[in-house]
């Protein structure tokens, strides 16, 4: 029995046709894939259905009767509920606040906290819906927004990219979860990238690409190379690691400790490794575990004591980021926009922000504008990163686009040690696929890289050497050959406490 | 339905059209409220934007156009700054009272000694009366964390408080009668701050603002201090991860606003003032930061619309006297372009789409 029918659905964007021709069918009691890259038009699909946007043309039905949600309230009215990938909670509300501010008419905060504890154990999900949720772990977060949608009493979930700040272990029980609201005849749209878990979660999978439908599988029998050429429309370039020899050691990080930098920050816990001349170090961690720190702590944003952190023997702990840039160490941090760049700037100014010292951008303090036109692109023809013109803004790129300027950006500096935050979060495949080769190629030509990923699978595809990130703590160093996906987990703290949800209740 | 929708690049022709459009949108709803005043609204405008240019009078009224933008445009470059890296110093007119203090402190101690030297010194005395100033808030932020838009404001009633004790007591002229107010440095060849062409209305301050307007726009378009500033006000973070050291730069931001602001107020009162009174300050300081945003915090903007509002200051005052037009529309005139410069503001970053509701 179908549930939700999308009937040759368009929208156009100035410029750009998000969705062509549509057209789709979720079945009741259904898990559905939407997959694709990024730009392939599924947010505008997803938003379609939760009004969020108005389509310019096509009819959607919901159990058979004409479905036109003016705003996302009446979308969750008629039961469509969505998990964004990126949270809407205030962090210094506690959990059942968070909830009620998202219900149409909320009840006493006692009786929203009893019925979060109920919807939390009917599924296996346990949250104290007294605690803050700026203490929650990222998993936890998750939760919060889960069980605000199931508290709706969905006929439709919606979920965009839920995985990408879980643990295996924290997937596994979500995917419990998630089989248990199947059983029960909810429907659920389930949005990502990540093949295999599509293989083993979902029943249908609906591939867009480009904006167009190119094709429907049965992902439990098909592989996930050819659900990945279907999606990037071509063969898929894997990333070849070549055999190296390592070298002396780099940068060493003895005892770094340090405390946390705002009110929900994470303080570092006596981390020490060291990394080597053509290394390449995957850190893995479920996000909001020190990593934007230990990131902050290299790159120079915040200070430590100078022997905490240093370059070839030089103790560099108290240098600012310029400093250490000019020893050559970069950084790249995982928020593009307004972070690693400065999205209402120019892709030059972009490539002057971190540029200026390595590439000598400046002469006595005045900036050298036809150099730094020339780096930028240099860098959008090296890094294939589509942007009209070296003028156009930053905010006007794909986030794929802009991750690979400015990757670009820094490998091009030619450092001794790069530290990468996220290399693909929110890229598409094949971007992702030449990003990890980019990093691969530095570190043959002698460059140690820290590369810190919530992507295991990234992390085990490029990594020399594996360490977990858990609480500010660093485990130890671990070669990457030979770990499997259970130790992995277990490295990174395991499941949090949770458990499986009692599928017979 | 009317919606707006973000551009990908800010728009570079509505980036000039907006104050343009601005300044049409205050004439036609000024118009509307000096109707409502029981004034011909035509002739209102005409006296207030055009009479100081092109009336009979003119060339009375055109030497009180640069006396008047001078000054403006000196604090609002200086804003400008500190505007455009998030860092709110709402206390120019303070600094402007304190350069105007020390400027004239260093004048008098020197009185009646004629040398070249006295105005020069005058001139670094302003400057740095002003930086001082400025500095209180500066420092308070950096240390303290206190809020700068707060101390800036709060010292412009200090600084008046002392202009008034100053004017009364310690730089009281002492062959005045006892009339408050220092001696005219007008009068004073060595520290008078004269036309430099007789008048043209041409004294050093113009030419310090004109020297400003290209500092500030080689600084901004060149220098990699201008770059920090534009980069720290877009993006805070990535200023941080581009190694801009932000207390540096609120006390860069706020110095280079105090200094400007304090040289306004010395070639204030060394020149079209003269003397330290009671009444010295007009409120350039506050007025200067509608003439900032009015310029888009752009050294030429800027320079354009110092002048503009010096033409509704001169062309305000000739309504006041030939039609009885109150002070306060005025005012209400200057208060409503600012208005309508941020309200159009927005077509620079969004298009406006309409969109037709369906009937569900």
């Amino acid at each position: 029995m179908s549930l939700l029918t999308i009937e040759s659905l368009t929208k156009a964007y100035p410029g750009v046709i998000a969705n062509r021709d549509v057209s789709l069918e979720i079945r009741v009691g259904e898990i559905h894939a939407l997959l694709g890259e990024n730009g392939a038009g599924k947010s505008t699909l997803v938003k379609a259905i939760y009004g969020l946007v108005k389509p310019d043309s096509g009819k959607m039905f919901l159990n058979g009767s004409s479905f036109a949600p003016p705003d996302p309230r009446a979308a969750r009215a008629a039961g469509v509920a969505m998990v964004f990938q990126h949270f809407s909670l205030f962090d210094a509300l506690t959990v059942a606040e968070n909830i009620s501010l998202g219900l149409e008419n909320p009840p006493p905060q006692s009786e929203v906290a009893a019925s979060v504890r109920r919807v939390s154990e009917q599924y296996g999900l346990p949250l104290d819906p007294d605690r803050t949720v700026g203490d929650l772990s990222a998993g936890e977060r998750q939760r919060v927004e889960i069980i605000r949608c199931l508290l709706q009493d969905p006929k439709l979930l919606i979920m965009d990219e839920p995985t990408s700040v879980l643990t295996p272990q924290e997937v596994g029980i979500l995917f419990e979860t998630l089989r248990k609201l199947r059983s029960e005849g909810t429907s659920i749209l389930y949005i990502s990238h990540k093949l295999e878990e599509i293989r083993a979660l979902c029943d249908v999978a609906t591939v867009l690409r480009l904006g167009q439908v190119v094709g429907t599988c049965d992902p439990r029998l098909t592989s996930a190379r050819d659900m990945a050429e279907l999606m990037v429309g071509s063969a898929l370039h894997v990333p070849q690691k070549t055999d190296k020899p390592l070298g002396q050691v780099t940068l060493s990080v003895k005892g770094l400790t340090a405390p946390a930098p705002h009110q929900f920050g994470t303080p570092l816990k006596n981390i020490s490794f060291d990394v080597q001349v053509g290394e390449v170090l995957g850190i893995g961690g479920v996000a909001g575990n020190g990593q934007d720190e230990l990131v902050a702590a290299l790159s120079g944003e915040m200070k430590v004591a100078p022997h905490m952190v240093t370059l070839f023997g030089k103790p560099i702990g108290n240098l600012n980021p310029n400093a250490r840039r000019a020893l050559g160490l970069c950084a790249a941090p995982e928020e593009r926009n307004g972070h690693a760049a400065a999205p209402d700037m120019s892709l030059i100014e972009n490539a002057l922000l971190t540029g200026a010292t390595r590439k000598h951008l400046t002469h006595r303090g005045f900036l050298q504008w036809d150099k730094a036109r020339d780096f930028a692109e240099a860098i959008i023809t090296a890094f294939d990163v589509r942007a009209p013109s070296a003028t156009s803004a930053a905010r006007s790129l794909s986030g794929g686009n802009l991750q690979k300027f400015v990757i670009g950006r820094e490998i091009m500096q030619a450092p001794d040690v790069l530290v990468i935050n996220q290399p693909t979060w929110g890229v598409d495949a094949s971007a992702a696929a030449s990003i990890r080769q980019a990093i691969l190629n530095l570190a043959t030509e002698g460059a140690a890289v820290i590369v810190i990923s919530q992507d295991l699978d990234e992390l085990m595809e490029i990594s020399d050497k594996f360490a977990a990130l858990n609480d500010g703590r660093l485990s130890q160093l671990r070669p990457a050959a030979g770990l499997t996906i259970e130790d992995i987990g277990l490295m990174l703290g395991g499941a949090h406490d949770m458990e499986v949800a009692h599928v017979d209740a | 339905m009317l919606m707006l929708e973000k551009r990908p690049n800010p728009s570079r022709g509505w980036t000039i059209a907006t104050p343009l459009l601005a300044v049409l949108l205050t004439m036609l709803f000024g118009g509307i409220l000096f109707a409502a005043l029981g004034k011909n609204p035509f002739e209102t405008i005409r006296s207030i934007f055009f009479d100081p240019l092109f009336s009979e009078f003119a060339f009375y009224y055109r030497p009180q156009l640069l006396i008047k933008g001078a000054p403006l445009v000196l604090i609002a470059i200086g804003l400008s700054f500190g505007f455009r890296a998030g860092v709110w110093n709402i206390g120019a007119e303070g600094q402007y009272i304190m350069g105007a203090l020390f400027g004239a402190g260093v004048g008098l101690a020197f009185y009646p000694m004629e040398s070249w030297i006295v105005f020069p010194l005058m001139v670094i005395a302003g400057a740095v009366g002003g930086t001082l100033w400025a500095m209180i808030p500066g420092v308070l932020k950096v240390k303290f964390g206190t809020n700068e838009i707060l101390v800036s404001l709060m010292l412009v009633y200090v600084a008046e408080q002392l202009l008034a004790s100053m004017a009364l007591g310690a730089m009281r002229n002492p062959e005045g009668m006892g009339f408050p107010g220092s001696r005219n440095l007008a009068q004073y060849p060595s520290a008078a701050n004269l036309e430099i062409i007789s008048g043209s209305g041409m004294h050093w301050g113009v030419v310090a603002a004109f020297i400003a307007v290209i500092f500030a726009y080689i600084t901004l378009s060149r220098h990699i201090f201008g770059f920090q500033v534009r980069l720290s006000g877009l993006s805070p973070r990535a200023a941080a991860f581009a190694g801009v050291n932000p207390a540096r730069l609120v006390l860069v931001c706020l110095g280079i606003s105090g200094a400007l602001a304090g040289l306004a107020g010395m070639f204030e009162v060394a020149g079209p003032a003269g003397q330290v009174s009671i009444d010295f300050n007009v409120g350039y300081g506050f007025t200067a930061i509608i003439v900032a945003f009015l310029g888009r915090l752009h050294p030429v903007g800027i320079l354009l619309a110092g002048g503009l509002m010096a033409l509704t200051y001169i062309g305000g005052e000739i309504a006041q006297s030939n039609l009885g037009l109150p002070g306060a529309a005025i005012q209400l005139l200057q208060g409503m372009l600012l208005f309508f410069l941020l309200a159009v503001d927005v077509l620079t970053n969004y298009r406006i789409r309409l969109r037709i509701m369906e009937q569900t």
